[in-house]
């Protein structure tokens, strides 16, 4: 099919999905007036029933655990596919390096104010990181929040230092654990559940009082194990783009040799 | 303000997602790179962000965190946020895993540009 021919067939499949789409709008109750009663219901109960005050994590990790067991594994299965898909292989076309087209113009030096703030950065990542991830029952955050948090850490290394320091601070075989136990810890939450005569992924642990940080039972657990997931996920994600496409350079020092 | 301005205010999120979506499948239709073609699907995800967020939304409410107002203030649907924050995550990796795709399709077949990746190789 050539280029006209599939924007033809576009602007008409446009044309209907708009005509059908404005008439679904009118059955809708419009913007601002949400009709309930589900999200209503988990409001009022969630401070009674699971002693977290974040409904939404609440709803994330316990009410429709089993959909985010779900997502978990979407998660799980792209970073395995990207980390298959970029690996070494076998007949990979053996290429020379870019040439360097300007052998005598060097990359500057990443500046001291960038290298600074961001080394003074990477401490206070790493707690709010920790802190997201353990007061997600309590305030706005939990295990995919902070999992994020955490993960950028070692790009903040890569920002202010070079390559190399990247990978002192990251190491694929640990990331890879780190997301798998995650994962499985996640699957295994939900069998435990079992195990006392409950459903899959009931909340077991003692809820403990409302406000404090090991309250709301199941609901910290799998928050901090998603966190590992996705920190982990994260950063195999990371390392495996970088060992894929990244040029190395000389830097200005490398460049005029040893002093 | 006058009844067809309300209409229409009442119904511009939903609008606004659905140019989102449009827009987003137009630029995937006539890519000519695998990455802008990547980049054109996260927008067309942007418009269920979009969607999911106006149906949940009620006028004057708070968000869904209960730590401090009591239970029992008016607070917006705390399911579509879930959904929005595990599908933001979600969609960053595969994201990922699309990018590498690209990388893998311009090692086999040589080209980013969809139009010239007809041929197929076992």
């Amino acid at each position: 099919m050539n280029h006209r021919a599939r924007t033809a067939l576009f602007l008409v499949g446009g044309l209907g999905l708009l005509c059908f789409y404005v008439w679904g709008l009118h059955g809708l109750p419009g913007f601002g007036h949400y009709p309930g009663p589900y999200g209503d219901l988990i409001n009022s109960l969630t401070v009674f029933e699971r002693h977290a005050t974040d409904a939404v994590t609440a709803v994330n990790f316990d009410y429709r655990g089993f959909d985010t067991l779900g997502e978990e594994f979407i998660l799980f299965a792209s970073v395995m596919g990207a980390n298959l898909l970029l690996r070494k292989q076998k007949d990979d076309r053996e290429e020379d390096p870019p040439l360097d087209q300007a052998e005598d113009r060097v990359v500057p030096p990443t500046s001291d104010a960038v290298r600074v703030t961001g080394l003074a950065l990477v401490l206070p990542i790493v707690v709010f990181g920790l802190y997201t991830i353990s007061h997600g029952q309590l305030t706005p955050g939990g295990g995919f929040q902070g999992g994020v948090i955490l993960a950028s850490m070692p790009l903040i290394i890569y920002l202010c230092g070079d390559y190399k320091s990247f990978d002192h601070v990251t190491s694929h075989v640990l990331s890879e654990i780190t997301e798998a136990l995650g994962a499985g810890g996640y699957a295994i939450a939900g069998l435990i559940s079992i195990m006392f005569g409950l459903n899959y992924l009931t909340n077991f642990i003692p809820l403990g009082q409302t406000g404090d940080v090991l309250s709301s039972g199941t609901i910290l657990l799998i928050s901090v194990l998603t966190g590992l997931e996705v920190a982990g996920g994260l950063v195999v994600l990371m390392i495996s783009f970088f060992r894929q496409s990244l040029v190395y350079r000389k830097t200005d020092e490398e460049s005029r040799g040893p002093r | 303000m006058s009844q067809a301005a309300g209409e229409f205010l009442r119904m511009l999120p939903f609008l606004v997602a659905a140019w989102l979506f449009v827009v987003g499948l137009y630029g995937i239709v006539t890519s000519r790179h695998l990455v802008h073609l990547i980049m054109c699907l996260v927008v067309v995800q942007t418009s269920t962000y979009l969607l999911l967020l106006g149906v949940g939304y009620k006028i004057g409410a708070a968000a869904p965190i209960f730590a401090d107002i009591p239970v029992g203030t008016p607070a917006v649907d705390p399911v579509t946020h879930a959904l929005m924050l595990t599908d933001i995550v979600v969609e960053a990796t595969v994201m990922a895993l699309l990018l590498a795709l690209a990388i893998q399709a311009e090692e086999r077949a040589g080209s980013v540009d969809p139009e010239q990746l007809r041929i197929m190789r076992g």
